[in-house]
């Protein structure tokens, strides 16, 4: 491929280390030091992507990270492929790999590309209008838009590289390394304060350090010859920490601010091995200086975005920072002077710029003299209706522009090109500050939002092009003036630079350049990367929509990748325009983190696989995983499930466990229910005040069972608590609700009875708990513990007593969730599973058998006991559970009573908890399946079933449910109707075994 | 992300805290004389101020105190940090 794109000109480009990359498989060679775009166009590719929607060639269009365009795959290893990633941004490094999206079969040959002869029928809000009916045929239409849709593919395989997050902390934070970004940095550091200035290039000084024309000078040296003398002058101060290739993502309040430090990206495969890929840096800056610089506006007109039309100032880079030549044939199209810094470049470097196009009538500037006087054709008051050429532009249509610029007159020139550069004037990058809670101003001359000083958070300032400042010697004098002040700063060396730049003097802006067409037979784009046109905009607008929040949503505009850098502002412009408002008044969209996007592995960090969360395991986990039990997740903890025997399903395992637990003995872990120890005198009245029963009586040695509400009378959790002395309390919560409830009683202790003399200490942790249930569990718990009375006299259930095992202190205490005889041990956490395994020895020969939560459950069910957050749902009242016997009536207040007698919670038809018996015993039903009294239509649910088994102790399937008015419906036959049959059930009692509680003794 | 002045341990980051919503609604000392009106009153009515509002924050991740915070919700700043039981600044 002609290699003569590339000049040989200048410093940045390390023409003697070549490096081979692939583009779409094909081989091709770059330099060191270029962008995947600058070698792309060094090749002569142009055509890089198709778009979104119409499948339209596209091509390169900016330098950076604005590209709408020419967004790519990079990499075929399925698990560290990127996606989406900007050909503009990535650095060429040996071996890259990348790919066209968004096409099939190729970019060259798009099958998609027929969407473009379909345009006329896929306005704004296509989708919204045509798959609307029948509703029920979305799920069909939904595979096929979804494939068609889409950009880059994600890697299907998980991230093999490394992130890192870290804390920074700093006196002064400087966004952006252009040349007020450098002088913050520098003014900052030599007053001594910690200062980091951070840039998300590889290299310092933004577009001036490549801008050495003579009219730009500072104290007689070209402005790029002076700013780099000045960066090495930075690097060399030891407060300044200057990060490179870090991007500011986001910039919340306090001046916190997150950026992403791309490490290895642009290394060769063999130099990234155990680096670490990108780092996540999480900043507090006392003092942050936003100098984030502008983006170059394109022009909205016919076929704006054919391959080869690219931003003015991007076709300056790439001849002056990298040495590409974008094109041999290349005409200009503006309506500011920058297009002429870019005319001069090329001239200078020996590529004919044919015409200027400049729909300005009377542009005169020192910039424009020197066109002129190189020969160099302007059109003054033109503008170009239309562009020729399908892959990549071939040639304009240039007309005049009427006076007012509503219309054009005259006849249609045609000029052949290879290249168009566009400039529509400059955006300030205001995404960082409005991010903070930043206000914009509008400022009419020009049409750009600029920073609102007054409405600025504190400890912050913008400078330089993203205040607003476009010409070098405003760039300069008003940075060192602003950075002066914000950092209290005596004399400096900047005040007094001698500085020469080109005045612009006249400006004219259209948002939408009139054709010699009607607008709906032209194509002019706004949002390239979404394939929305000023047409959408306005169809928008028709349609009735007014906010522009509405109109980017429903016309997509400004939702790419690129979040609409290049061109929202135009779609402001043409919305004022079709609806006559000011622009200051329309305001902006809202700009949202992240300002360019962050890979999810920079966002976990190093939170992955087992560091995701904290895994919380019992004292006796290891004996779990020894003798096979699955493990269920409940909360944090890993709780065994079932205890699998040579090959039993889970529904075996459970039924065996069940009937072993009832017939001779079972033994349950419950390390993991949450315990607070409560000492201190008035333990006893603030039991009284959280439980809805009394406690003031509650002997000592005795346990009792609480339920906890919430002020709004609904059940929050239970549990049972023992009196371990006069002052002092263990209670037990559930599982998961052990550390809200914690907090929840100190909030009470702290904020509403500071009165109180009590201590809560959580003691989950520090004791484990074993509980064996079952007609042998006495003879078990005596041959562990010989000495202690196990008479029902001595120890009666609901009772609890100290005891030792050897010599370690344990407490056991008789209760009971199974409805067994059982006893629960409570010791120390580094004997547990010492003492486990002398309950698993000491019950053998009465068939001990370990259990899970899914017997626990079971047996529970079959004695009608709740499990909150299974039966509960925070909306059921201790009445609707029907467990009014725990409400202490004579008690003066507890959490939650006086809701109890609301309006609401005294409804008879509130759901109430119910049992269910299915007609057919083998019946298991399904937990949360409807309940209804009949199939007629409109069908009124009813509730819903909680929990459901099939009980081997009963020989038949029981359940428990929510069911509107259900306590007054025993015996009541409904339906549970299911995809494929309708399931007849009799609602009964919820205690569906041992309704005397025999076995409690037995 | 703020930063919170925890009175009992200094300037910490906002993930150390949680926020328990609005602050000075006492619990009444008598709820069973409150007609529905009145307890529906302290249960559910809660101010969502643009502005100054004084809320209760814990530091949960750390001292595990509950403390008021006087906090701009429309720009987040903090004009005051007080102790349970203390009087407000000046509203």
């Amino acid at each position: 491929m002609s290699n003569n794109l590339r000049i040989n000109k200048n410093n940045f480009i390390d023409q003697t280390v070549r490096i081979s990359f692939k583009f779409n498989g094909k081989k091709l060679f770059g330099y060191k030091g270029d962008t995947l775009a600058s070698a792309l166009l060094a090749n002569n590719i142009h055509l890089v992507g198709r778009s979104f929607k119409y499948h339209r060639p596209r091509g390169i269009m900016t330098c950076g990270s604005e590209e709408p365009n020419a967004i790519v795959q990079v990499g075929k290893d399925s698990s560290l492929t990127d996606p989406n990633v900007r050909a503009t941004e990535i650095e060429l490094y040996e071996g890259l790999e990348a790919f066209s999206q968004n096409c099939w079969p190729s970019v060259n040959f798009d099958i998609g590309a027929i969407n473009n002869f379909l345009s006329p029928l896929l306005p704004a809000g296509f989708y919204y209008k045509t798959f609307m009916w029948p509703a029920s045929f979305w799920e069909k239409y939904e595979f096929f838009i979804r494939h068609s849709a889409g950009l880059g593919k994600s890697p299907t395989k998980p991230d093999q590289d490394l992130y890192d997050h870290q804390y920074v902390h700093c006196d002064v934070l400087v966004i952006g390394g252009g040349i007020s970004g450098i002088l913050s940095a520098k003014l900052s550091a030599e007053k001594g304060l910690n200062t980091i200035l951070i840039d998300d290039k590889s290299y310092l000084g933004g577009s001036t350090i490549y801008q050495d024309d003579d009219i730009f000078k500072i104290n007689n040296e070209t402005s790029n010859v002076w700013l780099k003398n000045l960066i090495e002058k930075i690097k060399k101060i030891p407060n300044l920490t200057i990060k490179n290739r870090t991007s500011v993502a986001a910039f919340h309040g306090y001046n916190y601010l997150l950026a992403k430090e791309n490490l290895t990206d642009h290394l060769a495969f063999h130099e990234r091995k155990e680096k670490i890929r990108q780092r996540l840096l999480k900043i507090r800056a006392k003092k942050v200086i936003i100098a984030t610089g502008a983006i170059e506006r394109p022009l909205i007109f016919s076929n704006n975005d054919r391959p080869g039309i690219i931003l003015s100032s991007s076709i300056k880079k790439y001849i002056d920072y990298y040495g590409v030549k974008t094109g041999e044939n290349i005409s200009l199209f503006t309506n500011n002077d920058s297009a002429y810094e870019t005319a001069i470049s090329l001239n200078k470097s020996g590529v004919k710029v044919k015409v200027i196009i400049d729909i300005r009538e009377n542009p005169k500037s020192p910039l424009s003299e020197k066109i002129e006087k190189a020969g160099i054709k302007i059109l003054r008051g033109y503008t170009i209706t239309n562009t020729d050429g399908y892959k990549r532009i071939k040639s304009i249509d240039v007309m005049k522009l009427s006076k007012d610029g509503g219309s054009v007159v005259g006849n249609k020139v045609a000029y052949k090109c290879d290249c168009l550069g566009i400039s529509g004037g400059w955006t300030p990058m205001v995404h960082l500050f409005t991010q903070s809670g930043g206000k914009l101003k509008f400022r009419n001359n020009d049409n750009v939002f600029i920073p609102d000083e007054n409405k600025t958070p504190s400890e912050q300032i913008s400078v330089g092009s993203s205040n607003g400042d476009f010409e070098l010697d405003d760039v300069i004098n008003n940075t060192i003036k602003s950075v002066k002040i914000f950092l209290g700063l005596d004399k400096n060396d900047y005040e007094n630079l001698n500085i020469k730049c080109s005045k612009e003097k006249q400006k004219r802006n259209i948002w939408l350049l009139p054709s010699n067409k009607p607008l709906s037979k032209i194509k002019p784009f706004l949002d390239f990367q979404n394939d929305s046109t000023a047409k959408d905009v306005k169809l928008a607008l028709r349609e009735g929509f007014k906010s522009i929040e509405h109109v980017k949503r429903y016309t997509t505009t400004g939702m790419g990748t690129d979040q609409g850098k290049l061109s929202n502002m135009h779609a402001l412009g043409i919305i004022a325009d079709t609806t006559g408002t000011n622009m200051g008044e329309l305001g902006t969209t809202t700009f949202r983190p992240p300002y360019t996007p962050l890979t999810f592995g920079a966002i976990v960090g190093r939170n992955v696989g087992e560091f995701f969360d904290h895994t919380r395991r019992t004292a006796i986990h290891d004996w779990h995983v020894e003798n096979k039990a699955e493990f269920e997740n409940v909360g944090q903890w890993k709780r065994p499930w079932y205890f699998p025997k040579n090959g039993e399903t889970m529904y075996q395992a459970v039924q065996r466990e069940s009937k072993a637990a009832r017939e001779s003995a079972g033994i349950l872990d419950a390390s993991t229910l949450g315990k607070i120890d409560i000492q201190g005198e008035d333990a006893s009245e603030f039991l009284n005040r959280v439980y809805t029963n009394a406690w003031s009586k509650l002997a000592i040695g005795k346990c009792r069972y609480g339920l906890m509400l919430n002020e709004d009378g609904m059940v929050y959790d239970d549990g049972v608590t023992t009196r371990l002395g006069e002052n002092h309390y263990i209670m037990t919560t559930t599982t998961g609700g052990a550390a809200n409830v914690l907090s929840k009683l100190e909030d009470y202790l702290q904020t509403e009875w500071p009165e109180l003399n009590v201590y809560l200490t959580t003691v989950t942790d520090q004791y484990s708990t074993m509980s064996i249930c079952g007609p042998n569990s006495k003879k078990i718990i005596k041959k562990i513990i010989p000495s202690l009375d196990l008479s029902d006299q001595s120890f009666p259930h609901m009772s609890f007593k100290n005891s030792k095992i050897d010599n370690v202190n344990c407490r056991i205490m008789r209760i009971s969730f199974t409805g067994e005889h059982s006893y629960e041990i409570n010791i120390q956490s580094n004997y547990a599973k010492d003492v486990w395994e002398r309950c698993m020895e000491a019950g053998k020969e009465f068939n001990i058998t370990p259990y899970g939560t899914e017997t626990m459950h079971l047996l529970r069910a079959e004695k009608g006991f709740i499990i909150t957050g299974q039966d509960t749902d925070g909306t059921l009242t201790p009445s609707d559970l029907q467990m009014d016997w725990i409400i202490g009536k004579k008690k003066y207040d507890f959490i939650g009573k006086r809701s109890l007698y609301r309006s609401d919670t005294i409804r008879e038809d509130r759901k109430q908890l119910v049992g269910l018996l299915t007609d057919d015993p083998k019946e298991i039903l399904e937990e949360g399946a409807q309940l209804v009294e009949s199939l007629e239509k409109p069908i009124d649910m009813l509730g819903h079933v909680t929990s459901s088994y099939f009980s081997p102790n009963l020989n038949k399937s029981i359940a428990l449910a929510v069911v509107r008015s259900g306590k007054k419906l025993k015996g009541k036959k409904l339906i549970v109707p299911m995809q494929n049959k309708n399931i007849n059930v009799t609602i009964t009692d919820t205690v569906f075994y041992d309704k005397e509680n025999k076995r409690l003794n037995a | 992300m703020f930063i919170i002045n925890c009175p009992y341990c200094g300037e910490r980051d906002q993930t150390e805290f949680s926020c328990g919503g609005e602050a000075h609604i006492e619990r009444p000392k008598q709820p069973t004389e409150l007609s529905d009106d009145q307890w529906a009153e302290y249960l559910f009515m809660r101010k969502n101020i643009k502005g100054i509002q004084f809320e209760r924050w814990n530091h949960i991740h750390g001292c595990r105190k509950w403390f008021n915070v006087v906090r701009d919700t429309s720009n987040d700043k903090i004009h005051a940090v007080y102790k349970m039981g203390e009087r407000p600044p000046v509203k």
